[in-house]
């Protein structure tokens, strides 16, 4: 295990490293002099322009900004300052993803509050009537733009029926709509799609034919022995779900006007504030990338296979044929 | 060395599998074709049309398609207004027989807006997925075939791509190359390289042990030869219909992004555009929301459908 967690850590760390360089890089290389963006709209003098460059450090080669830019990152976890406004981007960060995650955590929650029976069910009826009927549904939420959806559902929910707000944050209700319009339109229908080719996978399997041809009640084969086999790809998926989510959750934040991740990236790409896009968008490849590793941990953790693979590795000394 | 190679190999080929279990049951329709369709090779061309054409969805969405296509390019003839053409005494109205879809804050008709703006869709979904294609299925070829050392750095390469949500990595692309309708499709095409390389990748990693390619390789063929004569025929399957569901995809993400502000610019009638201009109307008028979402649902729904069709009619094993 501690090897398999060894070696996931050795792939992730560099690959970060990479992702925070090459955004550097891009972000580096975009038209647009960033000391004229910070001065603002009017017209500057040369002198001026040079001075602004100075003080920011910009007329330093390529290199050493790099270098200053990523060590801040490593040592202080410092994504430096808003151009446009000055701002720390740590603090702003830190005071917005709380949204974001929260938007991201409620989403996965019902995804897989709705989407699990759903599949499971789907896969054990399949090709009823439940079973079509639940595969149109998810076949048409699929196409919808989660945008789209929340922009109904606050439609109906919040000018048509008063429900819920329908924008800002607050309490529990502030966060219902997002959650949904998240779920709905980023990845249930996909997610109950997966669960139920998941189960059927295992279904039509010899083990579950090896149950049933020992007495057991449907019951006990579908959730004894299917449930536990098919559960295991199925925690791959919640992972990807989730990570796709706190994506998603930056569009949703956009429409109901929620202070997360979502409006700061937009707002930041709109006015050329490259240290903001810079750093939202490598926190959240850290984010996304922490979510991924858990994920694959536990998948290690519960398939008996991979941990397998290693234990057996250690016993037999398999160094025999590397 | 080579033992972990091939432990890591085998894992991903498992992953991707499990990824592509995604669209595994769109078997609707499937049925149809099997009484006639048992004197047909598998694999033939003949086979996979009559597969298609007996599958009630593909059918469906092959229509639609080519109906969105026609309306689309024809709407400067079919429709009585222009797509920026302002009828400003019906700003804001609903449906009516003047404007059947009704009108936006301006009073421009929405019809003709969204059979205009359809072309924006199609045409971003095809070229950013042909763009990503291209790359995408190179790299994992290359990867795929080398092996070893060159698989290793294309696959770390690939990693950088994955590190992001799809959505967070489009949309640091177009900070990158700015807005508007090439730099967009610049942008999902590079978002979708990775997907299509690991797919490419984890194909060739299981033709690559087959017996033939043995066979090429001790009958002295050039590698190139190997490589387009035996390994991309029989790996190309589960890339079309990959294909067709990356033109859904690329579609659906480029009104996303052309809805933040980031991909067409709103006087152009792409659809997310049209949303986001909406949005600030979405009281006093819910048409302009409700009509363009529909012809975005009703242009993926067709792609997805064709791409269910396809992935029948090219694997059969899936099919049961």
């Amino acid at each position: 295990m501690i090897r398999y967690v060894v070696k996931r850590l050795v792939i992730l760390i560099p690959t970060l490293l990479v992702v925070a360089i090459i955004m550097f890089t891009l972000m580096d290389f975009v038209p647009g002099d960033p000391a004229v963006i910070a001065l603002g709209s009017g017209n500057h003098t040369q002198e001026e322009i040079e001075l602004k460059r100075e003080s920011m450090g910009l007329n330093k080669p390529y290199i050493t900004r790099l270098g200053e830019y990523i060590g801040n990152l490593v040592f202080h976890f410092d994504f430096g300052t808003s151009i446009v406004d000055g701002t720390q981007i740590k603090t702003a960060i830190s005071d917005r993803f709380p949204n974001t995650l929260k938007i991201a955590i409620g989403s996965i929650l019902v995804t897989i509050i709705v989407g699990l029976p759903l599949g499971i069910r789907t896969a054990v009826r399949a090709n009823t009537w439940e079973d079509k009927i639940a595969l149109f549904v998810t076949l048409l939420l699929d196409c919808m733009p989660s945008f789209w959806v929340g922009l109904l559902l606050v439609l109906l929910f919040a000018l048509k029926l008063g429900w819920f707000p329908s924008s800002g944050v607050g309490g529990l209700k502030y966060f219902v709509l997002p959650v949904i319009a998240n779920s709905l339109g980023g990845g249930l229908a996909g997610f109950t799609r997966q669960t139920r080719a998941s189960m059927l996978e295992v279904i039509r399997s010899d083990l579950v034919t090896m149950a049933r041809s020992k007495g057991l009640s449907e019951r006990e084969v579908i959730y004894g022995h299917a449930l536990p086999n098919a559960l295991i790809p199925i925690i791959t998926i919640v992972g990807m779900r989730f990570g796709q989510m706190l994506g998603g959750a930056t569009i949703i934040e956009v429409i109901f006007s929620i202070p997360g991740l979502g409006p700061y990236l937009v707002n930041g790409i709109g006015s050329q504030d490259y240290t903001v896009v810079t750093g939202g968008i490598i926190f959240i490849a850290f984010a996304f990338a922490i979510i991924m590793l858990l994920t694959d941990l536990v998948y290690a953790f519960v398939d008996p296979r991979i941990k397998a693979q290693y234990v057996a590795r250690n016993r037999k000394g398999g160094r025999k044929d590397e | 060395m080579s033992r972990v190679e091939n432990v890591g190999a085998e894992k991903e080929v498992r992953r991707e599998k499990r990824h592509g279990g995604h669209g595994k049951m769109g078997h609707h329709g499937g049925r149809g074709c099997k009484k006639s369709s048992e004197s047909l090779k598998p694999g033939s061309l003949a086979y996979i049309w009559h597969s298609i054409s007996h599958n009630k969805g593909a059918v469906m969405g092959m229509v639609l398609i080519v109906l969105i296509v026609l309306l689309s390019v024809l709407s400067p003839y079919l429709c009585r207004w222009g797509y920026a053409e302002l009828d400003v005494l019906n700003a804001k109205s609903g449906p009516s027989l003047m404007h059947l879809l009704g009108c936006d804050e301006l009073g421009r008709d929405l019809l003709s807006r969204v059979l205009y703006g359809a072309r924006y869709t199609l045409y971003i979904g095809l070229a950013a997925t042909v763009l990503s294609a291209v790359i995408g299925v190179t790299l994992g070829a290359i990867a795929g075939y080398f092996g070893g050392l060159v698989d290793s750095c294309v696959m770390r390469f690939l990693d950088v791509f994955q590190a992001f949500p799809q959505l967070i990595l489009a949309m640091a692309f177009c900070a990158v190359f700015g807005s508007g309708l090439n730099n967009c499709v610049a942008a999902l095409g590079l978002t979708g390289i990775a997907g299509f390389a690991r797919l490419m990748r984890a194909n060739i990693l299981q033709i690559r042990d087959m017996e033939y390619i043995e066979a090429s390789v001790s009958i002295n063929c050039p590698t190139r030869k190997i490589i387009t004569g035996h390994i991309i025929p029989n790996a190309v399957s589960p890339i079309i219909v990959e294909i067709a569901m990356s033109i859904s995809r690329n579609g659906l993400a480029s009104s996303s992004l052309s809805f933040l502000g980031l991909g067409v610019q709103p006087p152009y009638p792409e659809w997310g555009a049209m949303l986001a201009g909406a949005r600030n109307h979405i009281r006093d008028c819910p048409h302009m929301v409700i009509v363009p979402g529909v012809f975005i649902v009703i242009c993926v729904l067709s792609f997805n459908l064709i791409g269910d069709a396809l992935r029948d009619a090219l694997d059969p094993k899936l099919k049961k």
